[in-house]
């Protein structure tokens, strides 16, 4: 399978084309059933991050990127570096929506000598361009990979998810202001932002507004959207990438927990928790908003 | 104000010092050229700094092929971040800047996006150990004790330019991350005097010796030549093994080279902490050679700023300091300390 998109024609609405955004929802819900899955599996992930982070991959592996899910070394791919390596369980969903990965596999997750580790690891999964985790890494990495495709005439774009607490990194922004200096308009970076990191909200840990003005100011086009409101994520999407001539930053506030209001509205944590019996109810929540 | 008339300024402490003896044969650039040169035939080599072109030879390949030279600012973390990006979509980078930022800030960077993936980066850091004046913010003394311990990275730390220019080629070919301890500028030219070829992961006997075995790296085994010279006319018999692979060291070659009979000393432009004299002195151990064992190399602190032959003498890398270093440890010819006395009860 290719996955080889008709961008919409610039100017037209992403509502006007209700069909593309329906297929984008339903590819965000099964994403969201299988990191469902995935988190009984192992009792345990960053299922809130992979239940607020799932529309914004649903666009851009159902609607962005280029690549052949049965090759994922296919040289013209676009590359998707997932800086935040534990993120893992949200992009193995992903994958295996994309059909680079068979969604029999996802059982595995986590499991010893499985090819789909807690932390997102290149050299165990198709489809992993690097190695996330260290964060701070993905931005550098993917300069690198713009800048060489450009150099070799590859016409392939890169992708860079990171979220808001990996702009804690001062690598991030060495990164950005050297994409910027090279115009790497042949690279997009997406930014989970969802207000959270490891001790606490993101206001309280190291403030990092005004976000938009500080990429602005670093030299990139900048768009903010809802990343859970998938019509404006396809929108903001087309227009960033019609003939860029800037690195592109996609900013998308998400909501950790998003699509279980039962998770939606737990107290924000890192690392949320779902106790054993509660997995079922969430995947029952999932499906009543999703056919709702 | 004083009015004392001013002392001629004999010595400097400046970033780029010359570690040539005055007429010593040198090459200029050496690692420049050589880069240059073998990019003439293979289109997917890049060259990558750091702010950092002119003053680590990168500016002759810059010169030569400026649509294949990438200006990274001086941002080490992203500078060794983009070499990682550009092998994976099938360059050949050569990443340069000074050695304490390519090790002391960017290693997380080195690490896990070059060395973990084992992506064919080759990262350059000049003014290793104690090659500069400058002072701790320059003088990477630690930054093979950082490496040693990075799994799939090769370290080569050459002696001249002869050595150079062989290495960069044998670092392209080589099929992993490799870290190479540039000598810049005017580069000594020693070893063509001797039958002796570069080969990565190769240690060779340049000369041999009954009495003393040094076991050398990088610039020191220039000084190990030129101690064992002198010493001939004291008719002590010294032999010189050049180890310019730090990993993986050629612990085979070591052990056959350290025969119980005579002396053995390492010697290298590093602190002796975690650099080559612990690597032999575990090989040693490991390979079960008991022998008389000693370590010429810099001591475990902070060093000064100052006038590079001042500081190597101080420091005990001149060739001087190494010929007195082994006249002294055979003067004391006792093989062991003595045992403590044990406790009294």
């Amino acid at each position: 399978m290719t996955s080889l998109t008709s961008p919409t024609p610039t100017g037209t609405s992403a509502a006007a084309d209700p069909d593309r955004i329906v297929r984008l929802r339903d590819a965000a819900y099964r994403i969201r059933r299988h990191a469902l899955d995935m988190g009984e599996v192992q009792g345990q992930g960053y299922i809130g991050q992979a239940l607020g982070v799932a529309d914004v991959l649903a666009v851009l592996f159902g609607d962005l990127l280029r690549f052949r899910a049965e090759d994922p070394e296919w040289p013209q791919r676009d590359r998707f570096l997932l800086s935040i390596g534990h993120y893992a369980i949200a992009a193995y969903a992903a994958f295996a929506e994309a059909g680079i990965i068979p969604a029999e596999e996802l059982e595995t997750y986590g499991s010893d000598d499985s090819r789909l580790p807690m932390s997102a690891m290149a050299s165990y999964t198709p489809g992993m361009e690097i190695s996330g985790g260290s964060l701070g890494h993905g931005l550098g990495v993917a300069t690198g990979m713009a800048l060489g495709l450009r150099h070799l005439g590859n016409a392939a774009r890169v992708v860079n998810l990171l979220s808001d607490g990996e702009l804690d990194e001062g690598s991030t922004w060495e990164a950005a202001m050297s994409c910027a200096h090279h115009g790497l308009s042949n690279l997009l970076a997406v930014v989970d932002v969802n207000g959270l990191q490891a001790d606490g909200p993101t206001a309280g840990v190291l403030r990092i507004d005004p976000l938009e003005d500080k990429w602005r100011a670093f030299g990139w086009s900048v768009r903010r959207v809802d990343g859970n409101d998938v019509a404006a994520l396809v929108t903001a999407v087309d227009e960033l990438t019609d003939a860029p001539t800037a690195p592109s930053v996609l900013l998308c506030d998400t909501r950790p927990g998003r699509g279980v209001p039962m998770l939606e509205t737990r107290e924000k944590a890192h690392f949320l928790r779902v106790e054993e019996h509660e997995w079922q109810t969430a995947r029952d929540q999932l499906l009543e908003g999703h056919t709702r | 104000m004083t009015t004392a008339t001013p002392r001629t300024k004999l010595t400097t402490s400046a970033m780029i010092a010359s570690f040539a003896d005055p007429d010593q044969r040198t090459t200029p650039a050496p690692f420049g050229h050589a880069l240059a040169a073998l990019a003439e035939d293979r289109p997917e080599i890049v060259g990558l700094s750091a702010d950092l072109a002119k003053y680590t030879d990168m500016h002759v390949f810059r010169s030569a092929h400026p649509d294949r030279f990438f200006q990274m600012g001086m941002a080490e973390q992203v500078l060794l971040g983009a070499a990682a990006g550009m092998a994976e979509v099938g360059l050949v980078p050569f990443a340069s800047t000074y050695s304490v930022f390519a090790t002391r800030r960017a290693y997380d960077f080195l690490c896990l996006d070059i060395a973990e993936p084992g992506l064919n980066v080759n990262v350059v850091g000049g003014l290793p150990g104690l090659t500069t004046g400058y002072g701790p913010s320059h003088q990477a003394t630690e930054d093979l004790a950082i490496l040693r311990g990075c799994p799939n990275l090769t370290i080569v730390d050459p002696c001249d330019s002869v050595d150079i220019e062989a290495a960069v080629p044998a670092l392209a070919d080589h099929d992993g991350p490799t870290y190479l301890r540039l000598l810049r500028g005017s580069v000594p030219t020693v070893l063509d005097e001797y039958d002796y070829r570069f080969e990565l992961g190769k240690a060779a006997e340049l000369r041999t010796g009954r009495d003393v075995l040094l076991i050398s790296t990088g610039l020191m085994t220039m000084r190990a030549l030129q101690a064992a010279a002198r010493l001939e006319a004291d008719h002590v018999d010294v032999a010189v093994l050049h180890v310019p692979t730090i990993k993986p060291l050629d612990r085979e070659a070591i052990v056959r080279a350290a025969r119980p009979d005579r002396l053995v000393l390492t010697c290298e432009n590093h602190t002796v902490i975690g650099g080559l004299g612990e690597a032999v002195g575990t090989s040693l151990a490991l390979g079960g050679v008991s022998t008389r064992f000693g370590q010429i190399g810099l001591p475990d602190e902070f060093l000064a700023a100052g006038a590079l032959p001042t500081l190597h003498d101080r420091y005990g890398l001149s060739t001087d300091a190494v010929v007195a270093r082994i006249k002294a440890e055979l003067n004391d010819r006792a093989p062991w300390p003595a045992d403590p006395s044990p406790p009294s009860a």
